[in-house]
C-alpha cells in the first residue's frame, strides 16, 4: 500500500485504545471481493488477510460471511444551509447521526455563503459548527454565490491552505446565485487552473423565473407549481451548457443532483463523446418521483420540494439506477437538507418560497442496494463504487477513504443484504429531527449490520453510540487524478498555432475609423480585450473625402468604393489557390 | 384560386406557355403531363390539353419539371460598416435564377435601436427596384422592447412578414438574453410567426475570441477556432428548450455542424416543432480551408456559425436532409469582395462574414444527395422548394406544380455537368468557395412568373420584375401541432387543497421585486436577526395585492402539534 504517510499526523488520542478484528467477512471493494479478516488499530486498517497475528485482548467481531464494505461517503449534504434565517432541522449532529445509522461514515457538506459574504468566513463558520457537532469524518464543498475578482483570492487560499478542492456554481436562482455564461467560463477557467472540481447546480434560472411568474399568474400557488415551473428540460438544457463550457475550458464538470432521465442522458452522451463529466443522482431521485407534488396533503407535497425537482415521470428512479449500474452516473449523494413542516409552510401561499430540500442521508445506501443490487442491475462491487469509492476518487480522498486496504481509515460497514425495514418518520425520529420522510412507507431491503467509524463501533444491533464532535475535517488536495489526469494530457495536446502566411498585401476596403452606431459590425467584436485594429488608411485613399458628409451612410453606396481588381493586377496572395 | 386574384401583374399577361412531354415532379409524386401556363399562373396540367393557338411550346423530352427553387436565406445588398455586400438584389436574384431558384427570402437587419418597420420599408425599396424574381423578407429582431413589440405586430398584420430572426450570438450587439428569448418566443408564438434563431453561444465566443487573439492567432483560422461546433450545438439545444417551454415553432438558420444537426433531429424525435436549415456551404464544403495559406481564400470561407473542419460534415448533413430530419435549404448568400474581407486582415473578428451559394444551391444538393442515391427526386423538390413554401405559408402558391400555382418552374437536366468557378459565376465576388467543384444536375430552362428567363444557357433577367410576396401568419406546417398543444396545456390546474392551517416557522422577510419569482434578494441579508420579532407588528393584512409578499408569522413553533398530515 503506497502512501500511508498521509495518515501520521492525524492520530486522534481518544481512539488509540480501539483495536478491532473483524473475522470471517467477505471484504468487498469496488474491484473485487474476497474472504479475509480485517484488523483495525488506531483508527486505521493495519492488516487484511487470513490467519492474522493480532495482539491479545482485541475486540473480535464475527461477520459470519457477511459483506464487509468501505463506509459510505455522502457527497452532498446541507446540514447548515439556512434559508431566510431558518436553519434546517438536521444540523451536523442530527445529520451525521442519521448518516452513520445508514452506513455512511463520511459526509461532504456544502458551505453556502450568501452573495457578498466572504467565502473564507463562511467556510470557517461551517468548519467550526461541524467540528463541534459532527460524529463522523467530514469535508466541505464551498459554493460560490457570485463571481468577481475578489473571490479568486479566497478560492486560491481555500485550495492551497484550507484543503478544499471542490466548489459549486449555480446556473439557477436568478438575481441571487445565478452566474452568466461569461462568469461561468471565467470561473471554470480559474478553478481548472487551481485543480479544483467544478460542481454545477444545473437548471436554467432565466427560464425558471419566467415560468414561475407564469404559473403564479395562472393561480397555481401550491407545491405542484414547483415542478411545473421547473420542467426537466430546463435541467437537461443547463447540463448540456455546463458540459459545453467544461469542454471548452477543458475542465472537469460535476453535475450535482441529477434528477431526471433527460439530464442523466445528457451526461451519458457527453461521456461517450469523451467529456470529463460526473453525475450525481441523489437518494430522492433514485427512490421516489415527483407525482407526490400533486398530493392533496399540502405538508406532504411540500416535503418533496427540492431543486431540480423530482421528475413526475415514475420511471425515472429505475432509469437512473440503470445508469448508475453501467457507470454512466458515478456517485450517489443525498442532498439531505431537512426542513420541518412549519418551516416548509413559509411558502404555504407561494410555492417559490417553500424552503428546498429533502431527506435521504440515512436511506441512501439502503435504496441503492434495494433498487439496484437486489434487482440484479448492479453487483456488490459497483455498489461500493457508487456509494463510496468513486466519491473518494473524485474528491481526492482515495485510498484513504473508499477502500478496505492496509493503511486506509477504519471506516467499515458490515452490510446485511437481507435486512428489511419499512421507512417511516416515526421510526426515524430518533436519528432525524424532521417530521416528514419522503420515503414514508417504502420498504427497503439491505442495511448496515454494524458500522465502524474511525476505528470505533458506532452502530450495532440497531443502536447508535456516537459522540458529538468526534468527526474530523479531512483535507483534500487539488488535482485529483480521477478527474485531472486526462485534463492534463489534453491541455498539453491542444497547443494551437496560427497559420503562417505572408502579409496580406492586397487592397483593403476603407471602413469608418470608429464603427458608427448606425452600422455596427455584425460579428462579435465585443470582448473587452479585442483590439480594434486601427484601420490602415494608406491604400487607395487619396480620393476619399467623405470626412464629414456621412448623412447618407445608411443608404447603400457601393459604386465608388468597390475595388474589383487591385491596381497592378492581382498579387500572389490574393490569387485563387 | 382566390388568393391569386389581386396579384395579376399586367406586364406578364401576354405570356402563354406550354411545356410538353415533361415529367412533373412534386414533393409527393412524379407523373408525365403537359403544363399550360397563362398570366403567370399554371392553368392546366394533364395530357392532350386544349390550349389556344399561337402558344409558345417547350419540348421537355421527358425531362423533369420541378417547382422553382426557394432560397429561404439570402443577404443581398446588406449594409455593413458603410459598405454593402457586392451582390445587390439584381445580381443576387439573377444568380438565383441561373441556378434554378425562382424565389428568394432576404433578411432585413435593422440596426439595434432603430425602427424595424423603417428598415423593412428600406429593404423593400431596394428589392422592388432590382429583384428579378419574386421575393419575401424575414425581419431580424436585433433588440427587444415594447416599441419593437408593436412594430412586430404591425409587420405581421399589415406588412406580410411571418418570420423573425433572433440572435444568440454577437454579444453586446444583437445577442438576446435567455429571458428576452423567452419573451420573444412567447410573443411570436401567440401571433403565429416563425422564430428563426442564429444559434451560437455568444458569451463563450467572446471569451474564446479574446483567448485566440491573446495567443497571437489573428488569421481566418481563428474564426473557426473561437467558434467550435459545440457552441453551436449548445445554443441549438437551448433554443429548442425555450421553444418547447413557450410552445412556439422554432427554425434554426444555418445548420453548419453534425452536432447541431443531431440536436435538431433528437428534438424532432422527442416531438418538438423544430426545423433545421443547412446551407449550400455546409452541404458542399468544409472548414479545412480556413487554414489555407492564401489569406484571401481562407477569408472567403468566413461565415457564422463557421464551416466545420470535419470533412465528413457535408455528407452527414445531406443524409439528414434526405431522411427529413433537416427540412429546408438556404444559401445564406452574403458576398464580400476580397478588399472588404481584408478589413479583418489583422484581426479575424473584423472579417465581414458571409459566403456565396445562391446559384450553386440546387445543383449541389442534386449532386451530393440525389446522384449519390441518398435522396429521391421528390425529396429534392421538398427540401429545395416545397418545405420552404409551407413554412412561409405560401404553399401551394409556391413550391408546387398544380393548377392555380404560380408558374415558377424549372426543367431540370439531371445529367448536365458544370464546373463551378468564380470566372463564370453570376455573383460579383472574386472568390467562389466551391471553386473547381464539378456538379452534376443543372437547370435547363427556368420559368419565373410565367416567363422564360433561362434557356439554352442564356439568362434574360429583368431588374425590378420581382414582386414582394406577403406571408400570412400561422402556417399550418408549423402551427397545426402548436395549436393543438395549446389546447392540451390549458388543462394545467392547481390542486384543490384545504388551506394549510398548521404552524409556520418564523423567518426573515424577503425583499422581492414586482412579483418576479426567483428567490431574489438583491440586497444582502444577514441571517442574524433570527430572534422573535417582538417589535415587529403586522399591520393587519398585507397591503399589496398581487405582489407576492410573504407574511411574517410571529409564532415560532418548536414542536408541531400532533401532525395530522401523514397519509
Amino acid at each position: 500500500m503506497s502512501g500511508t504517510g498521509y495518515q501520521g499526523k492525524k492520530c486522534i488520542p481518544h481512539l488509540t485504545s480501539e483495536r478491532l478484528l473483524i473475522k470471517g467477512g467477505r471484504v468487498v471493494n469496488d474491484d473485487q471481493s474476497c474472504y479475509a479478516d480485517v484488523y483495525v488499530e488506531d483508527g486505521l486498517i493495519k492488516q487484511v488477510g487470513e490467519n492474522l497475528i493480532v495482539p491479545g485482548g482485541v475486540k473480535v467481531i464475527e461477520a459470519c460471511g457477511r459483506m464487509v464494505i468501505p463506509g459510505g461517503i455522502d457527497v452532498n449534504t446541507c446540514f447548515q444551509k439556512s434559508y431566510l434565517g431558518v436553519s434546517p432541522v438536521d444540523d451536523f449532529y442530527q445529520g451525521t447521526k442519521a448518516a452513520l445509522a445508514g452506513g455512511t461514515t463520511m459526509i461532504l457538506d456544502h458551505v453556502t455563503p450568501q452573495p457578498g459574504d466572504s467565502l473564507l468566513e463562511a467556510f470557517e463558520k461551517w468548519q467550526e459548527a461541524a467540528d463541534r457537532k459532527s460524529c463522523c469524518d467530514y469535508s466541505l464543498h464551498v459554493d460560490i454565490p457570485q463571481w468577481h475578482e475578489g473571490v479568486k483570492e479566497e478560492l486560491e487560499l481555500l485550495v492551497q491552505e484550507k484543503g478544499i478542492n471542490s466548489f459549486q456554481v449555480y446556473m439557477a436562482y436568478k438575481d441571487l446565485f445565478q452566474m452568466t455564461d461569461t462568469e461561468l467560463y471565467e470561473a471554470f477557467l480559474f478553478l481548472k487552473d487551481v485543480g479544483a472540481v467544478v460542481m454545477v447546480h444545473a437548471e436554467n434560472g432565466d427560464l425558471i423565473a419566467q415560468e414561475q411568474s407564469k404559473i403564479l399568474g395562472m393561480g397555481i400557488t401550491g407545491p405542484e407549481g414547483h415542478p411545473l415551473s421547473r420542467p426537466e428540460e430546463l435541467e437537461s438544457e443547463a447540463v448540456f451548457r455546463a458540459i459545453t463550457l467544461g469542454n471548452r475550458v477543458n475542465c472537469p464538470v460535476y453535475i450535482t443532483k441529477v434528477m431526471s432521465k433527460s439530464a442523466a442522458d445528457t451526461v451519458a452522451q457527453a461521456r461517450k463523446k469523451g467529456c470529463v463529466v460526473f453525475g450525481e443522482p441523489i437518494t430522492a431521485s433514485l427512490a421516489t418521483d415527483g407525482s407526490h407534488y400533486w398530493s392533496k396533503n399540502w405538508a406532504k407535497a411540500a416535503a418533496y420540494v427540492t431543486s431540480p425537482p423530482l421528475s413526475p415521470d415514475p420511471t425515472t428512479p429505475d432509469h437512473l439506477h440503470t445508469m448508475l449500474a453501467c457507470g454512466d452516473l458515478q456517485v450517489v449523494g443525498s442532498a439531505h437538507c431537512a426542513f420541518s413542516t412549519s418551516q416548509k409552510a413559509i411558502g404555504k401561499d407561494n410555492f417559490t418560497l417553500i424552503p428546498e430540500g429533502t431527506n435521504g442521508v440515512e436511506e441512501r445506501m439502503g435504496f441503492v442496494w434495494d433498487k439496484a443490487v437486489a434487482m440484479g442491475k448492479m453487483d456488490e462491487n459497483q455498489f461500493v463504487a457508487v456509494t463510496s469509492t468513486n466519491a473518494a476518487k473524485i474528491f481526492n480522498l482515495y485510498p484513504r477513504k473508499g477502500r478496505i486496504a492496509v493503511g486506509s481509515d477504519a471506516d467499515i460497514v458490515i452490510w446485511e443484504p437481507e435486512k428489511i425495514k419499512t421507512i417511516t418518520a416515526k421510526l426515524q425520529f430518533l436519528f432525524q429531527a424532521m417530521d416528514y420522510n419522503i420515503f414514508e412507507g417504502l420498504e427497503c431491503r439491505g442495511g448496515p449490520f454494524l458500522v465502524v467509524s474511525q476505528g470505533k463501533v458506532v452502530f450495532e444491533e440497531g443502536k447508535l453510540q456516537v459522540q458529538q464532535g468526534t468527526g474530523r475535517f479531512i483535507h483534500r488536495k487539488p488535482f485529483p487524478d480521477y478527474a485531472y489526469q486526462r485534463i492534463k494530457t489534453r491541455s498539453m495536446m491542444t497547443g494551437r498555432q496560427g497559420v503562417n502566411r505572408g502579409m496580406y498585401d492586397g487592397p483593403v476596403y476603407d471602413v469608418p475609423p470608429t464603427p458608427k452606431y448606425i452600422t455596427p459590425a455584425p460579428s462579435a467584436k465585443t470582448s473587452p480585450t479585442t483590439h480594434q485594429p486601427p484601420p490602415i488608411r494608406n491604400l487607395h485613399q487619396s480620393n476619399f473625402s467623405l470626412s464629414g458628409a456621412q448623412a447618407d451612410d445608411n443608404v447603400p453606396r457601393r459604386s465608388g468604393h468597390r475595388i474589383v481588381a487591385p491596381p497592378g493586377g492581382r498579387s500572389n496572395i490574393t490569387s485563387l489557390g | 384560386m382566390s388568393y391569386q386574384g389581386k396579384k395579376n401583374i399586367p406586364k406578364i399577361t401576354s405570356d402563354r406557355l406550354l411545356i410538353k412531354g415533361g415529367r412533373v415532379v412534386n414533393d409527393d409524386q412524379s407523373f408525365y403531363a403537359d403544363i399550360y401556363m397563362e398570366d403567370g399562373l399554371i392553368k392546366q396540367i394533364g395530357d392532350n390539353l386544349i390550349v389556344p393557338g399561337g402558344v409558345k411550346t417547350i419540348e421537355a423530352n421527358g425531362k423533369m419539371v420541378i417547382p422553382g427553387g426557394i432560397d429561404i436565406h439570402t443577404h443581398f445588398q446588406m449594409p455593413y460598416r458603410g459598405t454593402t455586400t457586392v451582390d445587390d438584389f439584381f445580381l443576387g436574384s439573377k444568380a438565383a435564377l441561373a441556378g434554378g431558384t425562382t424565389m428568394i427570402v432576404d433578411h432585413v437587419i435593422p440596426d439595434p435601436g432603430s425602427s424595424l418597420v423603417e428598415a423593412f420599408d428600406r429593404w423593400r425599396d431596394w428589392a422592388d427596384e432590382k429583384a428579378c424574381c419574386d421575393y419575401t423578407l424575414h425581419v431580424d429582431i436585433t433588440h427587444w422592447s415594447d416599441s419593437v413589440k408593436q412594430e412586430v405586430e404591425t409587420l405581421i398584420k399589415e406588412k406580410g412578414v411571418n418570420s423573425f430572426q433572433v440572435y444568440m450570438a454577437y454579444k453586446d450587439l444583437y445577442q438576446m438574453t435567455n429571458s428576452e428569448l423567452y419573451e420573444i418566443f412567447t410573443f411570436l408564438g401567440e401571433r403565429g410567426a416563425i422564430v428563426q434563431v442564429h444559434a451560437e453561444n455568444g458569451e463563450i465566443i467572446a471569451e474564446e475570441q479574446a483567448r485566440m487573439l491573446e495567443m497571437g492567432i489573428t488569421g481566418p483560422e481563428g474564426h473557426v477556432l473561437s467558434r467550435p461546433e459545440e457552441l453551436e450545438a449548445e445554443a441549438v439545444f437551448r433554443a429548442v428548450t425555450i421553444a418547447s417551454q413557450t410552445n412556439c415553432p422554432l427554425y434554426v438558420t444555418k445548420v453548419m455542424s453534425k452536432s447541431a444537426a443531431d440536436i435538431i433531429s433528437q428534438a424532432r424525435k422527442k416531438g418538438n416543432v423544430v426545423f433545421g436549415e443547412p446551407i449550400t456551404a455546409s452541404l458542399g464544403t468544409d472548414g479545412t480551408h480556413y487554414w489555407s495559406k492564401n489569406w484571401a481564400k481562407a477569408a472567403s470561407f468566413v461565415t457564422s456559425p463557421p464551416l466545420s473542419p470535419d470533412p465528413t460534415t457535408p455528407d452527414y448533413l445531406n443524409t439528414l436532409l434526405s431522411s427529413g430530419d433537416l427540412n429546408v435549404t438556404g444559401s445564406a448568400h452574403c458576398t464580400f469582395s476580397v478588399a472588404q474581407k481584408a478589413i479583418g486582415k489583422d484581426d479575424f473578428t473584423q472579417i465581414p462574414e458571409g459566403v456565396n451559394g445562391v446559384e450553386e444551391r440546387m445543383s449541389l444538393i442534386w449532386d451530393k444527395a440525389v446522384v449519390t442515391g441518398k435522396m429521391d427526386e421528390n425529396m429534392f423538390v421538398a427540401v429545395t422548394s416545397t418545405n420552404a413554401a409551407k413554412i412561409l405559408n405560401l404553399y401551394p402558391r409556391k413550391g408546387r406544380i398544380a393548377v392555380g400555382s404560380d408558374s415558377d418552374l424549372v426543367i431540370w437536366d439531371t445529367d448536365g455537368v458544370r464546373t463551378i468557378t468564380a470566372k463564370t459565376h453570376n455573383s460579383a465576388a472574386e472568390y467562389n468557395i466551391f471553386e473547381g467543384m464539378e456538379l452534376r444536375g443543372a437547370p435547363l430552362v427556368v420559368i419565373c412568373q410565367g416567363k422564360i428567363v433561362l434557356e439554352e444557357g442564356n439568362l434574360h433577367a429583368t431588374s425590378g420584375s420581382g414582386r414582394f410576396i406577403p406571408c400570412s401568419p400561422y402556417p399550418d406546417f408549423a402551427y397545426k401541432r402548436v395549436k393543438a398543444r395549446k389546447q392540451v396545456t390549458k388543462i394545467l390546474r392547481a390542486v384543490p387543497r384545504g388551506m394549510y392551517d398548521g404552524p409556520v416557522s418564523d423567518f426573515l422577510p424577503m425583499s422581492r421585486g414586482g412579483g418576479s419569482s426567483a428567490r431574489t434578494s438583491p440586497t444582502k441579508q444577514t441571517p442574524i436577526r433570527n430572534l422573535h420579532h417582538s417589535g415587529f407588528s403586522l399591520a393587519g393584512s398585507p397591503t399589496q395585492r398581487g405582489v407576492v409578499c410573504p407574511r411574517v408569522s410571529i409564532h415560532v413553533v418548536v414542536l408541531p402539534p400532533e401532525l395530522i398530515f401523514l397519509v
